[in-house]
C-alpha cells in the first residue's frame, strides 16, 4: 500500500521501506538451510490473558500463556474441547472480537527484516493489516470460513497477492496463484473453481496455499484436518511439512489429537482450561510426561500397532471455566494430587528440558515438604 | 518387529489391565473353529438412494455394494473407513431404517422386512442403536429419569413399583454413580461423556442383544472417550451383547473389537481378526489407511522413520452417483490392472482368517 511510508507507527516493525529478501520467495529457490529452524526467536508470547466478558462475570478462557516459537519450527498446541486453543489462536492473530478481550501479556513477533519485535497487543487495526498474510497469516477449522464462496481461487488469490504488492501485475499474480496451487497439490485450473465446487480436503489445501501466498514467517492453523479424513490429513501435513522445509515459515498448530502433533510438531505445549500446563519437544512429552493431564492425555490414545494394554482415559470432565477450581484446575480429576493442589496455582516453570505447571515438579520454596505427604484420600473422591 | 502382540494371547481381553478378573477365553480366534451363529447379520445388502437433482432430474447414489457382516453374541465388530464409506447406511439398515434395494437383514436367520408397530417394537426391544450425538437419542427437555421411564415402559421392561429400582440399576450398568445424582439432572446439565452413558442406558432400558454404535465417541472429549469404551467392553463380557462399533478411527477399533471390517467407498474390500487386519493387512486401501493413521510409536522409536516422509498424493474417493466401475478403489490403486476396472473382484478367505475383496489374491487360491 502507498501508505506504508511516511507514518512508521511508534511500535511497528522497522523495514516498512524495503522488501525482506524472501518475502514472495515462494517462487524462488530453496532457500540455503533446507530446515529453518535456528535460535532465533520469531514469536515471544508473555503472560497472555484472554477473557470473555459479560454481566454474569468473565471467563478466562487464556490465563497467563507463555512460550516462544522459533524461525522454522512447529508449535503443537493440544488440548480438549474449551481448553481455549481458538482464544489463543484468535488472540495471536488478534483477530479476536467482542466479547474476547486480552486483558494482560504480550505478544511480541519479530518477522524478517524487523529490527526487533513489535508487540502485537495494542497494534492498531492498520498496523495489523500489514503483517497478516506477508507476515503471518491464518488457517481454520472450516476451509469455508477463510475462502469467500462467491469468488472463484483465483480472484481471491489476485486481492490477497495484490494487496500486500501493489506492483504485482494481473498477469503475474495469475501465475503465483497457479504456482501456489501446484505447491498444494492442486492443479493450476483448479484456480477457475468456486470453493463449493472443491470437496473439503482440496478446498483446505487451496486455504493452505493462500495462507502460503505471501510468504508469511507464521502460519497459525486452528484444527485444519480435523474436518478431513485421515488419508487427506496425512496427505495435506506431509504437504505441509514439504513446504516448510523449503520456505522455513514456522507453524502454531492447535488440535486435540496429541497422537498426530507427536509425529507433526517439534515441540508441544499442552493446555488445560485455559493455562498451559507443560511444553517441551515432542519426543520428551511422549516419552517422558510429567504433568499428570498430560499423562492421561498420552494414555488416552490407545497405540496403532505397540502391544494393547488396558487404558482409561482420565476420569471426570473438563472444568467449566465460568467457575474454575481455585489452586490447579487439575485437581479434581489428578490421580496424584497431594494438600496444596486445591489452593495453590502451580506456574509453568523448568524441570529437565521440559516446562511444567505442577506442584509435584515445580512447588517453590514453600512446598517443598509438601511433596512427599500426599494425602491418599485425596483420590478416593 | 510387530509381532509382540502374538503368542495367542487374545489382546482384546487387555490382559494387562491390573484389576481384570480372569476369565477363559472365550472367543478363539483360529479360523476353522466353528464360530456360533450370528445374532443378527447383513447378507449381501445393496443401497442405492434415490435422490432428486435440480429440473426434475434424480440420480442414483450407490452407497453400498453387496455388503456381509455378521454380529455374534459377546463379540465387537469395527465397521473402519473414510467419510461416505457407507458405514452409517449399513448400520441403519440394521436398524430397519431403510429397506435395502437387494439383499437382507437376517435375525437369528430369519430375514426381516419393513416393520410397522407391534413388530417393530418387537425387533427394537433387541436391536438398539447408540448415535455419535447423544442429544439424538435422548429427549432434551425431559429428566434422565423421564427417558429411561420411556424407554422401559414402551417395551414392558417394567412395571409401576419396580421402574424407578430398574432405572437406578441401570445408571448403576453404565458407571453413573451415585445414580441418585444423575437420575433427576436433564441432559444439558450432564458431560459429553455422561450424557453419552445416559443414551447407553437408554438403549440398554430395552434388554437388547445387539447394539450398534455409530461413531459413539468421536464428539467427546479426547479424555473421556477411552471410558466409554471401556464400558462398551463391558457390557461385551458382562452382558454377553454383540456390538457393532462405526468408527474413522483405525487405533479405536483395535483396542475394542474382535473383528474389524474396513470399507470404501461403499463396498467391503478386507476384514478379519482385529490383529490380522493391524499388523497384517492384504487390501491396498487397508494399507493406506493404517499408513495414514496416526502412531506416535512410528515416529518416535529410535530408528522410526518419519511417517510423512513417504507420503505421496492418492487423490480421493470417488463420487457416489457416478462411482468407477469394477473396484471402485482402482483411480487411486497403484496396482490396479484391466480386471480391476472391470469387475468387482469376489471374496477371497486367507489363511489367516482374514477375507478380502481384491483381485491381487485370485478367489479359491486358498480355498
Ligand atoms: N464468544 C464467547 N463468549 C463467551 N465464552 C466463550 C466464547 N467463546 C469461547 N468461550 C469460552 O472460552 C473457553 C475456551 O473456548 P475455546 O473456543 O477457545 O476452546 P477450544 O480449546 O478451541 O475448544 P474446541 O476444541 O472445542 O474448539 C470455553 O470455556 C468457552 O466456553
Ligand atoms: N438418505 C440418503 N439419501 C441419499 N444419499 C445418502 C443417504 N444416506 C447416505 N447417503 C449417501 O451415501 C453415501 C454413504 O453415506 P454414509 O452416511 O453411510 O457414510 P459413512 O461411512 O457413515 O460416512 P461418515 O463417516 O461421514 O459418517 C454418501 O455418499 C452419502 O452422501
Ligand atoms: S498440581 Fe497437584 S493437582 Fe495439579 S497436576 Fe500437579 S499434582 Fe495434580
Ligand atoms: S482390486 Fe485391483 S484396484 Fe482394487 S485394490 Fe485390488 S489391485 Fe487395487
Ligand atoms: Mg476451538
Ligand atoms: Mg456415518
Amino acid at each position: 500500500m502507498p501508505g506504508d511510508h511516511g507514518e512508521t507507527p511508534p511500535t511497528a516493525r522497522g523495514n516498512t521501506g524495503e522488501t525482506p529478501p524472501t518475502a514472495h520467495g515462494i517462487t524462488g529457490e530453496t532457500p540455503p538451510t533446507a530446515r529453518g529452524i535456528t535460535g532465533e526467536t520469531l514469536l515471544d508470547v508473555r503472560g497472555l490473558t484472554v477473557e470473555y466478558v459479560s454481566e454474569q462475570g468473565s471467563v478466562r478462557a487464556c490465563d497467563d500463556v507463555s512460550f516462544t516459537v522459533r524461525r522454522g519450527e512447529i508449535l503443537g498446541v493440544a488440548g480438549e474441547s474449551g481448553s481455549g486453543k481458538s482464544t489463543l489462536i484468535t488472540a495471536l492473530t488478534r483477530l479476536e472480537r467482542p466479547p474476547a478481550v486480552t486483558t494482560a501479556g504480550e505478544i511480541l513477533f519479530r518477522p524478517r527484516g524487523a529490527a526487533k519485535p513489535v508487540d502485537l497487543v495494542g497494534l492498531l487495526e492498520r498496523d495489523l493489516r500489514k503483517l497478516r498474510w506477508r507476515d503471518m497469516a491464518i488457517v481454520l477449522q472450516s476451509a469455508m470460513n477463510a475462502l469467500n464462496p462467491v469468488m472463484r481461487l483465483e480472484a481471491q488469490f489476485t486481492d490477497v497477492l495484490r494487496e500486500h504488492d501493489c506492483t504485482l501485475s494481473r498477469r503475474t499474480a495469475r501465475e503465483r496463484t497457479a504456482e501456489l496451487l501446484t505447491l498444494v497439490g492442486l492443479t493450476a485450473g483448479q484456480a477457475n473453481r468456486y470453493p463449493h465446487e472443491l470437496s473439503g480436503g482440496t478446498r483446505q489445501r487451496a486455504t493452505i496455499a493462500l495462507a502460503l501466498a505471501c510468504g508469511p514467517d507464521l502460519v497459525v492453523m486452528d484444527e485444519p484436518t480435523t474436518a478431513v479424513d485421515v488419508v487427506m490429513q496425512r496427505q495435506i501435513l506431509a504437504n505441509l511439512l514439504r513446504l516448510r522445509e523449503r520456505l522455513a515459515f514456522a507453524v502454531v498448530f492447535v488440535t486435540h489429537d496429541l497422537s498426530l502433533l507427536v509425529e507433526l510438531a517439534d515441540r508441544i505445549a499442552i493446555m488445560y482450561a485455559g493455562r498451559i500446563v507443560e511444553i517441551g519437544t515432542a519426543a520428551d512429552l511422549y516419552h517422558h510426561p510429567r504433568h499428570p493431564y498430560t499423562e492421561g492425555l498420552r494414555a488416552s490414545f490407545p497405540p496403532l500397532r505397540e502391544p494393547v494394554r488396558r487404558l482409561s482415559g482420565i476420569p471426570g470432565s473438563p472444568p467449566d471455566l465460568r467457575d474454575p477450581p481455585p489452586g490447579c484446575a487439575f485437581h479434581p480429576r489428578c490421580p496424584q494430587r497431594f494438600a496444596p493442589c486445591d489452593s495453590v496455582l502451580p506456574v509453568l516453570g523448568p524441570v529437565g528440558d521440559q516446562q511444567v505447571a505442577c506442584l509435584l515438579h515445580t512447588g517453590g520454596p514453600t512446598l517443598g515438604h509438601a511433596r512427599k505427604e500426599r494425602t491418599d484420600d485425596a483420590l478416593g473422591h | 518387529m510387530l509381532s509382540d502382540t502374538d503368542g495367542g494371547v487374545d489382546a482384546r481381553r487387555h490382559p494387562e489391565e491390573p484389576d481384570a478378573v480372569p476369565e477363559p477365553p472365550r472367543h478363539p480366534e483360529e479360523p476353522d473353529a466353528v464360530p456360533e451363529p450370528p445374532v443378527l447379520e447383513a447378507a449381501d445388502v445393496t443401497m442405492h438412494f434415490t435422490v432428486r437433482g435440480g429440473l426434475g432430474r434424480t440420480s442414483t447414489v450407490k452407497a453400498l455394494e453387496h455388503a456381509s457382516l455378521r454380529l455374534r453374541r459377546g463379540r465387537i465388530v469395527a465397521l473402519v473407513g473414510e467419510s461416505g464409506s457407507g458405514k452409517t447406511t449399513l448400520a441403519r439398515l440394521f436398524a430397519l431404517m431403510y429397506t435395502p434395494t437387494s439383499g437382507e437383514i437376517r435375525l437369528r436367520g430369519e430375514p426381516v422386512g419393513p416393520r410397522r408397530g407391534r413388530a417393530a417394537r418387537e425387533y427394537y426391544s433387541e436391536v438398539q442403536m447408540v448415535f455419535q450425538d447423544p442429544f439424538a437419542s435422548l429427549n432434551s427437555m425431559h429428566t434422565v429419569r423421564h427417558n429411561l421411564a420411556r424407554a422401559l415402559r414402551i417395551h414392558g421392561r417394567a412395571g409401576r413399583d419396580d421402574i424407578e429400582e430398574r432405572m437406578h440399576a441401570l445408571l448403576e450398568r453404565v458407571s453413573l454413580t451415585p445414580t441418585r445424582d444423575f437420575i433427576g439432572k436433564l441432559p444439558h446439565e450432564l458431560s459429553g461423556g455422561q450424557r453419552q452413558r445416559v443414551a447407553i442406558a437408554r438403549a440398554l432400558a430395552v434388554g437388547p442383544k445387539v447394539v450398534l454404535g455409530d461413531e459413539p465417541i468421536s464428539m467427546l472429549d479426547v479424555s473421556m472417550r477411552l471410558d466409554i469404551l471401556n464400558l462398551l467392553a463391558r457390557l461385551r463380557d458382562e452382558e454377553d451383547l454383540a456390538l457393532l462399533y462405526i468408527t474413522h478411527d483405525i487405533a479405536g477399533a483395535r483396542y475394542l473389537a474382535e473383528e474389524i471390517h474396513v470399507m470404501y467407498a461403499g463396498q467391503m474390500v478386507e476384514g478379519g481378526p482385529t490383529e490380522e487386519i493391524i499388523q497384517n493387512p492384504q487390501h491396498p486401501y487397508t494399507r493406506l489407511l493404517l499408513g495414514a493413521s496416526p502412531d506416535p510409536a512410528r515416529t518416535l522409536t529410535p530408528g522410526g522413520s518419519s511417517v510423512f516422509a513417504d507420503v505421496e498424493d492418492s487423490g480421493e474417493p470417488p463420487n457416489l452417483t457416478d462411482p468407477p466401475p469394477g473396484c471402485r478403489f482402482h483411480p487411486r490403486c497403484p496396482f490396479a490392472t484391466d480386471s480391476c476396472r472391470r469387475a468387482f473382484p469376489a471374496r477371497t478367505e486367507l489363511p489367516t482368517g482374514q477375507w478380502v475383496h481384491c483381485w491381487l489374491y485370485p478367489s479359491g487360491a486358498s480355498t
